[in-house]
C-alpha cells in the first residue's frame, strides 16, 4: 500500500517536474558554478548527501575530518580562486563546529555559503536530538544567514546566499535547512539573485570624491600607499601598479594585502604593522598623504591611533562604507570598488616621481637588514633559523608557490620572507588569528590549484589543532607540502612573555609527537631537519616528491620576530630588537 | 554623551530584531527604548531606539545597521530633529485612588482614567519620560501597584518621505 502510494507521487512529481528539496540545493550549487563542496554529513543533512550521492561525478565533495577544517578549507579555496566556498554541515555539533570558520571568514571578508542540517521544523524550539539555533549563534559572524523550513523557499534564499557572499565586501552565508524541507517535493525553476532591493553591495563612484582625491594626491611631496585585500578581491592588481607607477608612491601592504603587488615591484616598501618593515611603519608618520585602499585600519596595523599618521591627509578608497573613518579620519573618502575606483582615480592625476622620499625608505631599509633582515637570513652558524627556511622555500620555488600559513610567529617570518609574483598566492588567518587554520586552509587551496606548488608554514602549537586533516590530504591524493617549524613553544605568546611578563613562560612549552611518524600513519612521507646542512637537500627532496610531503625543521627555540611594535606604542616607534 | 533616536527601516523578515540589536551589544551600548511596527510603506519594519551615547558613535552604529542585508535604511536624530511621544499605564488600588487626593492629580498631569473596577483603576498618560515620569511619582503617593511604560514613538521634522529613499535606494542598485 505504501509502496503504491510512494509510486503514484513519483509519477506525479516527474509530470510536474518536481524534485526534493535536497536536489534542489545540489542543483543550485551547480547553477552558480560551485565544483567543490568541504563538508561532513549527519542526520538532518542526510537528505542533501543522498542527492550529492546522484550528482557525484559533476560536484566534487572532500570529506574533511572535522567541520571547522570544510570551513577553512573552503576559505582556502576561495581566497586563491576568487569562487564561494561552499560547505556542508549537519545540525547541531556538526553546525556549532562552523563557527571558528565563520568568524574568521566574517573579519577577513572570505566568500562562504554554509549549507547547514536542521531537524524537522515541527521539532523546531523543542530541544530535539542535535537541535542547536544556528541561525541565533552565528548571526554576529555572518553577513546574512537564514532559514529555511519549506523547499519553495529554498531557490530564493540560495541564490540570494551566493549574491551576498559574493558581492560587493564578500563574506561568509549560513543557510540552515530543516530535514523536512530537504524532502519536501516542490516545482524546480532556478533564477539566480542580482539584486537585492534593501542592499547596495558596490556604491557609485562619486566624481567629487574623486576630484578631491585626486587633488590631495597631485599635491602630496611624500604620499604613502597602504594596500590591504580589497585590491586582491577586486582584482584590481593592475589597476594598482598603473596607478602607483604613475604617481611614484611607494606601497606598503598589510598582512591581507600580501602578494597584491610583486615582492620585487621598485615601489613596494614591504609590509605594514606590528612586525612589519621598519620603513613603511617609521615613514608612515612622516608621509604627507596617505593612501589607503582596500584596508580598515586594524589596530595590528596602527599602533596607538592617537599617534597615527596624523600630520597626514588621509585618502581612503574603500567599499564598505562602515569602514569611513571607524579608526581613522578619511579627509578623502572614496568609495566603490577598489578595481573601478583606481582606475578612475589614476585618470585624474598627474605623472610624478618622489626619488628623494623613496630614498628615505631605501635608509631605513639598510638599517633593517643590518640589523634585522641579514642575520636572519644568513645566520651561518648556530641553531636554524626560521627566516631561513622560509626564504629557501620561497627560492626552491621561484617565488610562485602558494604559501599559507597558520598563526603565531612563524606567520609572520613567513610573510616576512616569502616572496611573490603573482596576486592571491598567500591564504592566512588575519583578523581573526586562528591558529589550526593553515593545515586545512592548503588543502582547500589545493583543491583550487591543483597544477600550483600549495607550501604551508604551521607551527607545532598550530599543527596539534586541527592535524586530523592530514587524513583528509592522504584520502583526496593532495600533494599538499607541510612544513612545520617547530620551535617546542607557543612560540609567539612565550615571546611576548619574555618581553612583556618577566619570562613567566605559563604554559607555552608545547610538546609535539613525532610528526614525521605521525603523517606516515596516514600515508604521507615526511622527514625531520636538525641541522642546516641539511636543510636545501630536504627541501628540493619535499618540492621533487610526487604527493604530499611533511617537513619538520627544529628552529631556534627562544628565537623573537623583529621588528616590534608594542602595543600601545605608535607606529613610528617600532623597535629593531 | 547625548540622547539620540534611530529610526532603522527593515525588511520583515524572522531574526532582523536580533541582528539588530547585536550591532548595540558589539559595542557596549544600552539600549534605553525600542520600538517596533510597520512604517507607512508596505512591508517595511520601523524600529525606534533610544540611546545615551556619543555622536560619534551613534554615527557609527548608523553605518553598521545600514550594512546589514536586510536593512533598508537607517537614521539617527537628536531630540530636536523629532516629536516623538510615548505613553505609560498605572494601576491603582481603586479604594486608595478614590480616598486620596487623585483627582487632583489626575487633573494636573492631564492623564486618562481607562478602566475603574471594584478592585483597580488605570491610568493612562502620554507625553515625554519626564512627563510620564513626573505622574508617576505624584501617584506613587497614593501607591501604585504596576506601572508600564511603552519605547518612545518618533516622527522626523525633515520633510523627506521613506518612499523617496527607497526610491533612491532603487536606483542606487
Ligand atoms: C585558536 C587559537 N588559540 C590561541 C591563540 C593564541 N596564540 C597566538 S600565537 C600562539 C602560539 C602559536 O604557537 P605555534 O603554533 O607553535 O607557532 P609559533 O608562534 O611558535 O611559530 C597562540 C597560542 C590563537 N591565535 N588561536
Ligand atoms: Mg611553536
Amino acid at each position: 500500500m505504501e509502496t503504491t502510494t510512494l509510486k503514484n507521487k513519483e509519477v506525479l512529481s516527474t509530470v510536474l517536474q518536481e524534485i526534493s528539496g535536497a536536489e534542489a540545493v545540489i542543483k543550485i550549487l551547480l547553477e552558480e558554478g560551485v565544483d567543490t563542496v568541504f563538508g561532513y554529513p549527519g542526520g538532518a543533512i542526510m537528505p542533501v548527501y543522498d542527492a550529492l550521492y546522484g550528482y557525484r561525478e559533476q560536484l566534487k565533495h572532500v570529506l574533511t575530518r572535522h567541520e571547522q577544517g570544510a570551513t577553512h578549507a573552503a576559505q582556502g579555496y576561495a581566497r586563491v580562486s576568487g569562487k564561494v566556498g561552499v560547505c556542508f554541515a549537519t545540525s547541531g555539533p556538526g553546525a556549532t563546529n562552523l563557527i571558528t570558520g565563520l568568524a574568521d571568514a566574517m573579519i577577513d571578508s572570505t566568500p562562504l555559503v554554509c549549507i547547514t542540517g536542521q531537524v524537522h521544523s515541527s521539532l523546531l524550539g523543542t530541544d530535539a536530538f542535535q537541535e542547536t539555533d544556528v541561525v541565533g549563534i552565528s548571526m554576529p559572524v555572518t553577513k546574512w544567514n537564514c532559514q529555511v523550513t519549506s523547499a519553495k523557499d529554498l531557490e530564493k534564499v540560495l541564490a540570494k546566499a551566493f549574491y551576498v557572499a559574493r558581492s560587493g565586501r564578500p563574506g561568509p552565508v549560513l543557510v540552515d535547512i530543516t530535514k523536512d524541507a530537504q524532502f519536501e517535493l516542490f516545482e524546480y525553476n532556478y533564477k539566480s539573485c542580482t539584486k537585492v532591493r534593501s542592499y547596495i553591495p558596490k556604491p557609485r563612484l562619486d566624481l567629487s570624491q574623486l576630484v578631491f582625491a585626486a587633488d590631495l594626491i597631485n599635491q602630496a611631496k611624500k604620499p604613502l600607499v597602504l594596500v590591504g585585500q580589497g585590491v586582491l578581491l577586486a582584482e584590481a592588481e593592475t589597476e594598482l601598479k598603473i596607478f602607483l607607477e604613475k604617481i611614484g608612491a611607494p606601497a606598503a601592504w598589510t598582512l591581507l594585502g600580501l602578494s597584491a603587488l610583486p615582492s620585487d615591484h621598485y615601489l613596494n616598501v614591504g609590509m605594514l604593522g606590528m612586525h612589519g618593515n621598519y620603513a613603511p611603519n617609521i615613514k608612515t608618520n612622516e608621509c604627507d598623504v596617505l593612501i589607503a585602499i582596500g584596508m580598515r585600519f586594524d589596530d595590528r596595523v596602527t599602533g596607538d591611533l592617537k599617534r597615527y599618521a596624523k600630520q597626514a591627509k588621509v585618502v581612503h578608497l574603500e567599499i564598505d562604507p562602515a569602514e569611513i573613518n571607524k579608526n581613522v579620519y578619511a579627509h578623502a573618502p572614496v568609495l566603490g570598488d577598489a578595481k573601478e575606483s583606481l582606475k578612475a582615480l589614476t585618470e585624474l592625476l598627474v605623472p610624478n616621481e618622489h626619488d628623494t622620499w623613496l630614498n628615505s625608505f631605501r635608509l631605513l631599509e639598510e638599517e633593517e637588514k643590518k640589523q634585522v633582515i641579514t642575520p636572519q637570513l644568513h645566520p651561518n652558524e648556530g641553531e636554524l633559523l626560521m627566516a631561513e627556511v622560509v626564504r629557501r622555500v620561497s627560492e626552491a620555488t621561484l617565488h610562485d608557490a602558494v604559501l599559507v600559513t597558520d598563526v603565531g610567529q612563524h606567520q609572520m617570518v613567513a610573510s616576512r620572507y616569502f616572496k611573490f609574483k603573482n596576486s592571491k598566492n598567500s591564504v592566512t588567518s588575519g583578523g581573526l588569528g586562528t591558529m589550526g587554520f593553515a593545515l586545512p586552509a592548503a588543502l582547500g587551496a589545493k583543491m583550487a590549484k591543483p597544477k600550483q606548488t600549495v607550501v604551508a608554514f604551521i607551527g607545532d602549537g598550530g599543527f596539534q589543532m586541527t592535524l586530523q586533516e592530514l587524513g583528509t590530504i592522504q584520502q583526496e591524493n593532495l600533494a599538499v607540502k607541510i612544513i612545520i617549524l617547530n620551535n617546542n613553544y607557543l612560540g609567539m605568546v612565550r615571546q611576548w612573555q619574555e618581553l612583556f611578563f618577566e619570562r613567566r613562560y605559563s604554559e607555552t612549552n608545547i610538546s609535539s609527537p613525532n610528526f614525521v611518524a605521525l603523517a606516515g600513519a596516514y600515508g604521507i612521507r615526511g622527514q625531520r631537519v636538525n641541522e642546516r646542512v641539511n636543510l636545501d637537500e630536504a627541501i628540493t627532496e619535499m618540492l621533487e616528491h610526487d604527493g604530499a610531503y611533511l617537513l619538520e625543521v627544529m628552529v631556534k627555540k627562544e628565537g623573537n620576530v623583529f621588528p616590534m611594535i608594542e602595543t600601545g606604542s605608535s607606529v613610528s616607534e617600532i623597535r629593531l630588537s | 554623551m547625548q540622547r539620540f533616536t534611530i529610526s532603522v527601516f527593515t525588511e520583515d523578515f524572522i531574526g532582523l530584531l536580533n541582528r539588530v540589536s547585536i550591532v548595540f551589544t558589539r559595542r557596549h551600548l544600552n539600549i534605553e527604548s525600542i520600538t517596533a511596527s510597520e512604517s507607512e510603506v508596505k512591508g517595511v519594519h520601523r524600529y525606534t531606539i533610544v540611546l545615551r551615547t556619543t555622536e560619534e558613535q551613534v554615527q557609527k552604529v548608523v553605518k553598521q545597521l545600514e550594512r546589514l542585508v536586510d536593512v533598508l535604511k537607517a537614521f539617527y536624530h537628536a531630540n530636536d530633529d523629532t516629536i516623538y511621544q510615548e505613553i505609560a499605564l498605572y494601576k491603582l488600588n481603586t479604594d486608595a485612588f478614590s480616598s486620596g487626593n487623585a483627582e487632583m492629580i489626575v487633573r494636573q498631569h492631564h492623564a486618562r482614567i481607562l478602566s475603574v473596577t471594584k478592585d483597580y483603576t488605570v491610568i493612562e498618560k502620554t507625553g515625554h519620560k519626564e512627563d510620564t515620569q513626573a505622574l508617576f511619582t505624584d501617584l506613587e503617593t497614593i501607591g501604585v501597584l504596576e506601572f508600564a511604560r511603552s519605547g518612545r514613538v518618533s516622527i522626523t521634522k525633515p520633510m523627506k518621505s521613506l518612499a523617496t529613499y527607497l526610491n533612491e535606494l532603487e536606483a542606487l542598485n
